[in-house]
């Protein structure tokens, strides 16, 4: 199994991490977050449409790059960086995982293309987003295939021209194509913590729907797992954003004639950070070399997600402390990678949640 | 050499000269005659100038063929290295061999009671009398003191400089009258370590080390050594159980003299490998709040040995950026150590109360929660390892420093 990242996957990370530097600078961030739907087309359209960052985890046969959770990963870590605004997550990392592990053949090739090149807006309607096991506990399917019932958070589903929906039918769950718009959908966008990452409440009444595949307990829990693979790079792309900027913050701000850095109190404080950020990340880049390999430990998704949202919330914690006062402010953009990392830390289980189902995977339920 | 090249011309020496019958110190003067004692130390000195990871392929071979290797667990690797690195022609031509033949055991005379993470500041006095050096001071930490010949011993020669300046490193022959190591008794019962006392303790201009004023430099070399783990080389060296054989009674018996020190050392690094094992047994495995701790320790060692061999990889891989493994990979052992230990308490309940035969794991338990302090303190404290990584790595300022100027000047402990 690969330890370490390839000379072209470093390259693709220095080409996104320029591109976003570029495109996704904290003004747009601030921009987008204030808007209703959330992100700039033309941004989304060079990103997606003409470099393909929607794609790189489909196989070439869908028009993607062919990568896997690797790549995925490597754009996630940096889209986290700069807290892009987009569908990036709900529609390649969400729609286009479900796609990948559960949908038919003859469906995945109408509707994966679409999502791998940017030009369909694609996202997954779990009716939980605590964990797999309370999948399928509202969302259910009525006559004629047609879908019922309520998912009180879909990320990004307000812009969604495809809903791929976990419903529960009478031969277990499946996944089901809805289109945005379609009659009896109704998406009602929802008031957030995290402006960066729009979340609506989408309710089902009698929604004309399209199964396209199985959803078996084991396809559900692979799915689970690269999402919050990606969802753990996303993270340490953030903590490691604000982890440099409060370094950098330390060593230029003076009080009591010293630069705040030089005391003991801050420095212990960052080399602790740096310790969790470290191993955090380590766990992460394992988790997707994992399921890419289909190799380790069966929990690593968990570990991962688990130790980059603590991760995450330490460095929140720290880059708003450190800097004082001027941290708690509107103005000053730390709070947004905050209450970024605080959403993502509850996106898809808490890490409780995930220590716990590391422990149900190692040694069963308790 | 290739590792097969290497291989045969190790394989063939062997057999043409290892015996199970003769004398360990004969045996080990022949092994130095042949080159196979240090590869990895240069031709003029009994080596072959090979890499690390050439001389592991010969201490492979060693293992597979049951052969005794030179003397190398303890303090005398750190001697060796150092003097190697540091000494002059004649100081190599009288203690390099008598170390490889284990004729000598050696100590490390660095600590002192008054000077702890700030070695520098240390206060042991050498002064340069009637053609000698004379020592008078107290040193702390030696491990192997009480029977060692000689130690590495650093002190101060000049008060009128910055502390830096002012110290000398000396090879101090431990058997003589001014020098008395007294063990000392640990938290844990353990007696690992020796305080020693030097009262008009003598040493010949000759065993002056790196020249007068120039200690702190050859000290940061053994230290360098000493975080290589050159101290204690115990799995390269030890044979897989009781072989028949003189020379293996010389050597179990140089084995347990030298390793005797170190019999705790898995329980301060918290035995995550208990963990589990315990905690299925006690039924703790089905209580939820011991299983997120377990979950946390889990993620905590994993991710920690997967950032180590990572970094391990960029380092050989010729990285410029700056990784210092050992300050991260020291401060994850103790959050590791916290960590397991505090599991280890959640899960024996009120039974961490007791210790000794009828204690769980036959009282190892119970030494891994009176050991786990120690991880956090030996071979620099925590929060020196966190000074190390914010202001190396983070390029965090340096702050206030009150020890500036002569040393004679700088407040010390009384």
């Amino acid at each position: 199994m690969q330890t370490e990242f390839s000379k072209e996957q470093n390259l693709l990370r220095d080409v996104v991490s320029r591109a976003l530097r570029d495109k996704s600078p904290a003004t747009a961030v601030r921009e987008q977050m204030a808007s209703d739907r959330g992100y700039d087309e033309a941004v989304w359209q060079e990103l997606c449409g003409d470099a393909g960052l929607a794609g790189v985890h489909v196989p070439e046969a869908y028009d993607g790059a062919g990568g896997g959770a690797v790549e995925l990963g490597i754009v996630a870590e940096e889209m986290g960086r700069t807290l892009f605004c987009g569908p990036w997550f709900a529609s390649a990392v969400m729609a286009g995982t479900a796609l990948l592990e559960a949908a038919n053949e003859s469906d995945r090739q109408p509707l994966l293309p679409g999502v791998a090149d940017g030009s369909t807006i694609a996202t997954l309607v779990l009716d939980d987003l605590n964990g797999p096991a309370g999948v399928g506990s509202s969302i259910r399917v009525v006559e004629d295939g047609k879908l019922s019932g309520t998912a009180a958070m879909a990320v990004d589903a307000h812009v969604a021209d495809l809903l791929l929906v976990v419903a529960r039918g009478v031969g277990g769950l499946g996944l089901h194509a809805v289109q945005g718009g379609a009659s009896g959908l109704m998406v009602e966008p929802l008031q957030v913590v995290d402006p960066t990452r729009k979340l609506s409440r989408v309710a089902f009444t009698d929604v004309p729907a399209r199964r396209v595949g199985d959803v078996t307990r084991e396809a559900l829990s692979r799915i689970w797992d690269r999402i919050c693979s990606a969802l753990a790079h996303e993270m340490i792309g953030g903590a490691q954003h604000l982890f440099e900027t409060t370094v950098n913050y330390t060593k230029e701000r003076y009080q009591f004639g010293r630069p705040i850095g030089s005391f003991q109190a801050l420095k212990h404080r960052c080399a602790d950070l740096l310790l969790e950020i470290e191993i955090a990340r380590a766990l992460t880049h394992h988790s997707a070399r994992c399921l890419d390999a289909g190799e380790g430990e069966p929990y690593v998704a968990s570990m991962a997600k688990a130790a980059a949202a603590d991760a995450y919330m330490s460095a929140a914690r720290a880059g708003i402390q450190l800097r004082g006062g001027i941290g708690f402010t509107w103005e000053n953009d730390t709070h947004l990678w905050f209450k970024r990392a605080k959403a993502s830390e509850v996106l898809f289980g808490t890490p409780a949640i995930h220590r716990e189902r590391m422990m149900t995977m190692l040694e069963g339920a308790a | 050499m290739t590792p097969d090249q290497i291989r045969r011309e190790v394989s063939a020496w062997l057999d043409a000269n290892w015996r199970v019958d003769r004398p360990l110190v004969e045996w080990r003067n022949i092994l130095l005659e042949g080159g196979w004692a240090a590869p990895h130390w240069p031709e003029e000195w009994y080596g072959r100038g090979f890499t690390l990871d050439e001389t592991a392929v010969v201490a492979e071979v060693f293992r597979e063929k049951d052969v005794v290797p030179a003397a190398q667990v303890g303090p005398r690797g750190l001697a060796s290295e150092t003097i190697l690195a540091c000494g002059s022609d004649d100081q190599k031509g009288r203690f390099l061999r008598p170390i490889l033949t284990g004729e000598h055991t050696w100590c490390q005379l660095f600590s002192e009671p008054g000077s702890g993470s700030d070695l520098a500041g240390l206060s042991t006095r050498a002064e340069f009398k009637d053609g000698k050096w004379i020592v008078n001071g107290q040193k702390v930490w030696n491990t192997s003191a009480h029977h060692a010949d000689f130690g590495l011993l650093v002190a101060r020669t000049d008060w009128d400089v910055p502390k830096h300046q002012g110290i000398s490193y000396f090879l101090l022959d431990m058997r003589q009258p001014g020098v008395e190591a007294r063990p000392l008794r640990q938290m844990n019962g353990h007696q690992s370590f020796n305080e020693v006392f030097m009262t008009n303790a003598e040493v010949p201009p000759e065993d002056l080390i790196g020249g007068e004023g120039n200690g702190w430099h050859v000290a940061k070399t053994t230290l360098s050594f000493e975080r290589r783990g050159f101290s204690r080389r115990v799995r390269g060296s030890s044979l897989d159980g009781p072989k028949q054989g003189p020379i293996y009674a010389e050597y179990e018996e140089e084995l347990r003299i030298a390793t005797e020190p170190y019999t705790w050392y898995p329980q301060r690094e918290g035995r995550v490998d208990l963990v589990l094992p315990r905690a299925r047994e006690t039924g703790a495995i089905n209580d939820p709040a011991t299983r997120q701790e377990i979950a946390k320790l889990i993620c905590l060692y994993t991710g920690a040995r997967l950032a180590s061999d990572s970094a391990e990889a960029r380092r050989k891989a010729g990285t410029t950026e700056i990784i210092p493994a050992g300050s991260i990979g020291k401060l994850a052992a103790s959050v590791i150590a916290r960590q397991a230990s505090y599991v280890h308490t959640m899960i024996s309940g009120a039974d961490a109360m007791l210790s000794g035969p009828d204690s769980a794991a036959d009282g190892i338990i119970a030494e891994v929660l009176v050991s786990v302090p120690a991880i956090s303190i030996a071979g620099g404290t925590d929060e020196i390892q966190r000074n190390i990584i914010s202001e190396r790595v983070l390029g965090m300022p340096k702050g206030y420093r009150a020890d500036q100027g002569p040393f004679r000047d700088i407040k010390r402990n009384a």
